[in-house]
C-alpha cells in the first residue's frame, strides 16, 4: 500500500489526496505549493496559509547557521515536508532496523508500544485511558488536543498565542517549522486550575506528535499550573533524517509550567528544536530536557523572564554515543528585575561522541536584583570522546548576582576499580558510575521515566544502543 | 573441597608503573583467622592489598596467589570479589549519584547474595545501628562528601553486608578518633568468626587491641622480614621498628 502511494505521488506535482489510499504527502522538496498543499489538505484558514508562506520566505533568506554543530549533511530538497500521519503509516515492521528491535527487546516495550513507537502503526493503543483522561480535563476547562485541532477548535486563543513567543523568523529551522508544522500539542489552563496529573503526549490517540514538524503550544493562565511530557526513552525510528520542531509555552502571572522531554532519537537524525518561554510574573518555568541518540540534537531551551518575581529551571541531559553530537544547553533571558535562573547541565560523550554545552544569560539594563545559576558537567567515557563549554554571558545591570561552574571528568580507574572490588562487572560499574552522573536529572524525572532511562543507559554502556 | 578457604602468597612480586614494590611475599591467611600486617611506611601493605584484590595498576612480576585453592593471577576484581574477597579501602573512591543502598543492593546482586528488600532494609538497619551510622547514610551517595570517619564506617558497613570470606583492611584504623576507633574494630569484630579470614594492616597496635590477631607480620622494603604471635605487636609498641628491622626507617608521616 505504502509503495503504491509513492509511485502516485509521483502523478501529483504537489501531493494529493485519495480517499481509498489513505495516505497523504506532499511531494519532496520545499515550495509555497508545497506549503500550499499542506495548508490546504488541513483546511487551514487564510491567517494560517499566510504565516506559513511567510515563514518559508524567512526560511529562504536565511543562511544555515554555522556557530554549532556540523549541519551540512542536511539535504533539504529531498525530505518529504508533511505526511498525513493515519492508520497505515507506509511502514512495516520489516522495515525497522534490527538494532532498534533489539532495543524494544532489551527495554521490554510492549507490543502496541513498538508499532507506535517504531512508527509502523499511528495509534498508541491507549484510547480508553486517554478517553478518561481527556473528560476529566474538560470539566475544569482545561484544553489538551494536537495542535491541529487546537486551531480548528479553539482558533481565538490559539491566534492570540501562536508564534509569538519564537517568531517564525527566530532562525531558520523556526522558520522551516513556521512553513510546515504539522502536529504537536496544544494546551490550554484557565486561571487557577491545577492540572494535577503530568499531560503526557502519549496519552493522544493520534501520532503526529512524533512528527517531524511538530509544533506545541502551551498556555498557562494566571495562577495555574501545569506538568507536559513528552517522547520517552524507546528509540524513537525515524527512516526521515530532519526533526525540526518548535515548542511555546506562556506561564502567565504565577503560573508554573513544567516541560519534560525525553527524546533517544534513532542515529540517522538531525535533531534541531526550538524551545522557549514566556515566564510572567511570579510565574515559574521549568525545562526538563534529555537528550539520547540523534546524529545531531541542537536545542536550548530558554526561558524570557519578563515579570518580577519570575523563575526559570532548566534540567538537561545529554548522552552522545559514537558518531553523535549533542549540541545542548540553554538561555535565560532576564528582562525584568527581581528575577532567578538556574541552569544544570550534564552530559555524557563515549567513543567519538561529542557533546557541547552552550549556554546564553542575558541580564537587561533595568533587571536588578537578578540571581543566575550556571552549572554545566560533563562526564568522558574514553580517550577519545569529547566535550566542550560555550558559556555566553551579556549582563548589564551591575546589580545581579551570578554564579558559573562547569567541570569535565573522566570515569577514573579508581572508581571502576572501587565497584568491581565489590563484585560488580566493570560494564555494570560504569553503568553506575553513568547513572549516578544523570541522578540529579533523573530524580526529577516520573518514575517510569528513570526506571526506563537508567535501563537505557545501562544498554548504551553495552554499544547495544548507537 | 573442604577445611578453610586460605589466601595464600607465594614469592608474589609486584610493580606500579615500572618499579617494583612487592619483592616475594609469602603469607597465608586461612578463614577464622585474624592476622595483623604492620610495617613502616612505604614498605608495601597497600600494594599487597591492591594487588590482591587486582587493581589494574598493579602489575604481577613473579610468584603465585591464590584464594580456595583457586588461582588468582588473571582474574578481575570482581571475580575475586565473588571469590569471597574483600578490601576495606585506606581512600574508598566517591561515586556521585549511586546512594549507599543501590550500591550494597548491586554488589549483593553481582556476587549472587541478592535477599529480598524487606530482609535487606532489616539487615542494613541491624548494621547501621551497629556501626552507629545515621539512617541518613541509606540516601546519602556512596562516599560523596563523606567525612574521614564515615567513608570508615561505610566501609565496614559494606564488609558486614557482603560477608566475605576474606577481608584485607587497609589502615581502617588511620584518621580514627578513640571511639570511632573503637566502633569500627567492634563492627569488624562481630563478622570476625570461623567462616572469614581477616588481614589487618595497620601502623598502629592500638586497633589490635581490639581485634586480637592471631598472627603478626612485619613487612619492610617488599618482603614479609618477620612473623609472629600476639606479642609481636606489643613489642613494636614497646620499641618501634628499628630494633626489629635492625635498620633505621623514616618517620612514618603519620597524621
Amino acid at each position: 500500500m505504502a509503495v503504491q502511494a509513492r509511485e502516485l505521488t509521483k502523478d501529483y506535482k504537489y501531493g494529493f489526496h485519495d480517499e481509498d489510499i489513505s495516505v497523504f504527502r506532499t511531494a519532496k522538496g520545499l515550495s509555497p505549493e508545497v506549503v500550499a498543499a499542506i495548508s490546504q489538505h488541513k483546511s487551514e484558514p487564510e491567517w494560517m496559509l499566510k504565516f506559513r508562506l511567510k515563514a518559508l520566505d524567512h526560511f529562504r533568506k536565511r543562511p544555515m547557521p554555522t556557530w554549532g554543530a556540523d549541519l551540512s549533511g542536511i539535504d533539504f530538497e529531498n525530505i518529504y515536508y508533511y505526511v498525513k500521519p493515519v492508520d497505515e503509516m507506509g511502514r512495516t515492521w520489516d522495515d525497522v532496523p534490527e538494532s532498534i528491535k533489539r532495543t524494544f527487546d532489551r527495554l521490554g516495550i510492549p507490543e502496541a508500544e513498538r508499532n507506535f513507537l517504531a512508527g509502523v502503526s499511528a495509534q498508541y493503543d491507549s484510547e480508553v485511558v486517554y478517553h478518561n483522561i481527556r473528560e476529566d480535563l474538560e470539566k475544569i476547562g482545561v484544553i489538551f488536543s494536537d495542535c491541529d485541532t487546537g486551531l480548528r477548535e479553539h482558533e481565538d486563543i490559539f491566534r492570540k498565542y501562536f508564534g509569538t513567543v519564537i517568531p517564525p523568523n527566530d532562525n531558520k529551522f523556526a522558520a522551516l517549522n513556521s512553513a510546515v508544522w504539522s502536529g504537536g500539542s496544544f494546551v490550554y489552563v484557565p486561571k487557577g486550575v491545577q492540572v494535577d496529573i503530568p499531560l503526557q503526549a502519549y496519552f493522544r490517540i493520534n501520532s503526529d506528535n512524533m512528527g517531524q514538524f511538530e509544533r506545541t503550544l502551551i498556555i498557562a493562565d494566571e495562577g495555574s499550573s501545569v506538568h507536559y511530557i513528552e517522547g520517552c526513552t524507546a528509540p524513537n525510528y525515524s527512516s526521515d533524517s530532519l526533526h525540526s520542531a518548535v515548542v511555546e509555552l506562556i506561564a502567565h502571572k504565577g503560573a508554573k509550567i513544567r516541560y519534560t522531554t525525553i527524546q533517544n532519537w534513532s542515529d540517522n537524525v538531525y535533531n534541531l528544536v526550538t524551545k522557549r518561554a514566556i515566564a510572567h510574573e511570579g510565574a515559574t518555568v521549568e525545562w526538563i530536557d534529555g537528550n539520547l541518540g540523534s546524529k545531531v540534537t541542537m536545542k536550548y531551551p530558554s526561558v524570557y523572564l519578563m515579570g518580577e518575581h519570575s523563575h526559570a529551571e532548566v534540567m538537561s541531559a545529554a548522552f552522545a554515543g559514537s558518531g553523535q553530537h549533542q549540541d545542548a544547553g540553554s538561555k535565560a533571558i532576564h528582562v525584568a528585575p527581581n528575577t532567578t535562573s538556574n541552569i544544570v547541565s550534564r552530559s555524557i560523550s563515549k567513543g567519538s561522541g561529542r557533546t557541547s554545552y552552550r549556554g546564553h544569560i542575558k541580564v537587561l539594563p533595568k533587571a536588578h536584583d537578578v540571581k543566575v545559576n550556571v552549572r554545566c558537567d560533563a562526564l568522558l567515557l574514553d580517550e577519545e570522546s569529547r566535550s566542550d563549554t560555550y558559556p555566553y554571558m551579556d549582563i548589564d545591570n551591575p546589580d545581579v548576582t551570578v554564579g558559573h561552574e562547569a567541570t569535565v571528568s573522566k570515569v577514573g580507574e579508581d572508581q571502576i576499580f572501587y565497584l568491581t572490588s565489590r563484585g560488580i562487572g566493570e560494564q555494570d560499574a560504569t553503568a553506575l558510575i553513568v547513572n549516578g552522573f544523570f541522578e540529579p536529572f533523573v530524580k526529577e524525572l516520573p518514575m517510569e521515566y528513570a526506571v526506563e532511562l537508567n535501563r537505557l543507559l545501562a544498554l548504551s554502556m553495552e554499544g547495544a544502543i548507537g | 573441597m573442604s577445611g578453610p578457604a586460605r589466601l595464600v602468597t607465594q614469592g608474589l612480586r609486584a610493580s606500579v608503573e615500572g618499579k617494583e614494590i612487592l619483592k616475594g611475599i609469602d603469607i597465608e591467611v586461612a578463614q577464622g583467622e585474624i592476622h595483623a600486617l604492620m610495617g613502616p611506611n612505604g614498605s608495601g601493605k597497600s600494594t599487597l592489598a591492591f594487588t590482591v584484590m587486582g587493581h589494574p595498576k598493579y602489575e604481577v612480576t613473579g610468584g603465585a596467589m591464590s584464594f580456595d585453592d583457586q588461582d588468582l593471577l588473571g582474574l578481575r576484581a570482581d571475580d575475586r570479589a565473588k571469590l569471597g574477597l574483600f578490601l576495606c579501602f585506606q581512600y574508598p573512591t566517591a561515586i556521585p549519584g549511586v546512594t549507599t543502598v543501590n550500591f550494597l543492593r548491586a554488589a549483593l546482586r553481582a556476587q549472587g547474595k541478592e535477599m529480598p528488600a524487606r530482609e535487606f532494609m532489616k539487615r542494613l538497619s541491624d548494621e547501621m545501628a551497629a556501626l552507629r551510622i545515621d539512617e541518613s547514610f541509606r540516601s546519602r551517595y556512596i562516599n560523596d562528601g563523606f567525612s574521614g570517619g564515615e567513608k570508615k564506617r561505610s566501609e565496614i558497613l559494606q564488609l558486614a553486608m557482603l560477608r566475605p570470606r576474606l577481608a584485607i583492611l587497609d589502615e581502617t584504623d588511620s584518621g580514627l578518633d578513640v571511639d570511632a576507633l573503637r566502633t569500627v574494630a567492634e563492627g569488624v569484630m562481630r563478622i570476625a568468626g570461623p567462616d572469614i579470614g581477616v588481614l589487618v594492616i595497620t601502623h598502629y597496635p592500638r586497633i589490635l587491641e581490639y581485634l586480637r590477631p592471631h598472627v603478626v607480620h612485619v613487612m619492610h622494603d617488599g618482603r614479609v622480614v618477620m612473623s609472629g604471635g600476639p606479642d609481636l605487636a606489643r613489642r613494636i609498641e614497646r620499641e618501634g621498628y628499628e630494633p626489629i628491622l635492625g635498620t633505621a626507617v623514616p618517620e612514618p608521616a603519620r597524621v
